[in-house]
């Protein structure tokens, strides 16, 4: 059970359980819908833009406990952060969940470090990166809906 | 490990001995298979069909003169025999090889709905059906004005047959209907709605894919005008399927792809199909496959279907009764009659994380949609768990599975 343990943190199960910044954003400049068909989750994360800063987000949506609590933690790590800034974050983490196990997480990364486990198991990585490719998709194509296939 | 216990006639510890993979470990536990509803596992006399082909009398079929070819060509079309006799069609020549169910559906929309669908008219399925039983039709329909109409399905996950009825009194032209849910495991009173279908003159085609390895089918007692069913799920190869029509409308239906061994001849003016089967089978086939095929069927026919559907169902009547002892455990769909697969949610986990937690624990289940969306949205759950049944799984399977759930449980808390 101690590698589930790796995978299923008590930050993640409390961010499963009580996700941050949820619900909706009526003061949203960009949203997208993300929709990952082979598990069905489905997530809409919106953003207030400030020039190219994220001044609010907020995300909506099911799904598994790895891609709800990587929503919630993304949505509080990108707050206040510039555009340029959550390029580097989205890079820092995709690399980090599909990392060869073993390889230590970039600590620039924070509390997202603890979605590390994900790269232990293959098939979630999607669920992980589900939130971020959505947002990608709002903040720079604002028409699109973001899938994981 | 204890000792195999099954309340079935079947020797099922026999049985198990003859699956390779079931010896095996996942993440350093005993395998447990419970995803049977998605692929079965092969037996080895199956594995070992491929390996005698492709080493012993690999050539193409129908084309050449020497020694491995006609050995080939005997394999081949004996597999048809083979397959005929299993689902007791009159004739070989009504026994199609396809990639799969999913083909065997695509053709029959292509060739025989493309010729017959008119705008205004009704392509008749029901909410149970897999995606394989929806799109094609959904694709004739744009092309030829067609509609798709989607008959009901109740609270206990059996089709509404008043609204059956009421879907053939508008412009019915077609009906496609499932055997056996993937999703909840309903078995559908086919041969009835096929009886309702044809005294309006209305063709039917039933999707066997969950069914031929579970219950008996006779498409004759059936009277259905096309079964359409996969290899893979009833011990054989992935990638072969067969179709069966009945020869009058084979017959009338154009090919609906064009190529080698479809043909009868061929010159710039004008091409003369090949007579059945092989007019709906162009290129060179899944030729390993389908010799495969055969001797899944071959396996499968050692046992009494009626008594491998009693066996299963005494299981998954087990696996019920334990799953619903799980406290946070919601059972979808409780269809009186049903074969072999169990869906089931679980208060506060995603069924997706169930997923990944009990194959930790060795078990593989199914999580998702189960590539029938409108099921889950009918019984508004956006994914489900779903244990599915066969001839060598046992009670201490589904003790293991409800063990690995409390896990699941606990990790959660």
């Amino acid at each position: 059970m101690s590698d589930l343990r790796d995978l299923y943190q008590e930050v993640i199960l409390d961010h499963n359980r009580r996700p941050r910044n949820f619900g909706p954003l009526p003061e949203a400049t960009r949203a997208a819908d993300g929709y990952n068909p082979l598990c069905g989750d489905r997530l809409r994360v919106a953003v207030h833009l400030d020039v190219d800063r994220i001044a609010d987000i907020r995300f909506e949506g099911s799904g598994c406990a790895i891609s709800k609590a990587s929503a919630s933690l993304m949505t509080e790590s990108v707050k206040g952060r510039t555009l340029a800034e959550v390029d580097a974050l989205f890079q820092g983490f995709h690399q980090m969940v599909t990392a060869s196990p073993g390889t230590p997480p970039d600590a620039a990364l924070g509390k997202l470090t603890v979605l590390a486990g994900v790269g232990e198991f293959p098939m979630r990585v999607k669920c992980a990166t589900l939130a971020w490719h959505t947002l990608k998709a709002a903040l720079h194509d604002p028409n699109a809906i973001a899938t994981t296939e | 490990m204890s000792a195999i216990s099954s309340p079935s006639s079947l020797d099922v510890a026999r049985i198990r001995g003859e699956f390779p993979i079931l010896q095996g470990q996942v993440h350093g536990k005993r395998l447990v298979y419970l995803d049977n509803a998605n692929t079965t596992q092969k037996p080895k006399a199956v594995i070992d069909t491929l390996a005698r082909y492709y080493s012993e009398y690999n050539a193409n079929v129908h084309r050449s003169t020497y020694l491995l070819s006609e050995r080939a060509t005997a394999a081949f079309e004996g597999a048809r025999s083979k397959v005929q006799a299993l689902i007791n069609a009159p004739a070989s020549r009504e026994i199609v090889f396809t990639r799969g169910c999913t083909e065997s559906i695509n053709l029959v929309a292509q060739s025989w709905g493309r010729t017959h669908l008119r705008p205004g008219d009704e392509v008749v399925v029901t909410w149970l059906e897999h995606h394989s039983n929806i799109v094609p039709w959904q694709l004739v329909c744009e092309q030829t004005g067609a509609r798709l109409r989607a008959v009901r399905v109740d609270d206990l996950g059996q089709v509404d047959l008043d609204d059956y009825a009421a879907a053939l009194k508008g412009p019915a032209k077609f009906v496609a209907v499932i055997h056996v849910s993937n999703a909840l495991g309903t078995i559908v009173p086919v041969k009835g709605l096929i009886e309702m279908a044809h005294a309006r003159g209305i063709p039917v085609l039933v999707d066997g894919a969950q069914a031929v390895a579970h219950v008996p089918v006779d498409v004759q007692a059936l009277d259905c005008d096309f079964y359409a069913f996969s290899a893979h799920k009833m011990y054989g190869p992935t990638g072969v399927g067969a179709l069966y029509g009945k020869t009058a409308l084979l017959e009338a239906m154009p090919p609906w792809q064009g190529g080698g061994d479809m043909i009868a001849s061929v010159s710039f003016e004008k091409t003369t199909y090949n007579t059945l089967p092989w007019k709906f089978e162009a290129g060179t086939p899944n030729i390993a496959g389908v010799v495969g095929f055969g001797a899944a069927v071959d396996w499968l026919r050692q046992f009494d279907l009626s008594a491998v559907a009693r066996a299963e169902r005494d299981l998954l009547d087990y696996a019920i009764a334990r799953l619903d002892d799980v406290p946070g455990i919601r059972i979808i769909g409780r269809p009186p009659d049903r074969a072999a697969v169990v869906s089931f949610v679980m208060d506060g986990i995603h069924p997706h994380d169930v997923g990944t937690i009990v194959d930790r624990q060795g078990v593989a289940i199914r999580t998702g949609q189960h590539c029938a969306q409108p099921v889950m949205d009918r019984f508004c759950v956006p994914a489900t768990a779903r244990a599915s049944f066969a001839v060598y799984n046992t009670r201490e399977d589904v003790d293991a599975l409800i063990g690995a759930l409390r896990v699941a449980r606990e990790l959660f808390g």
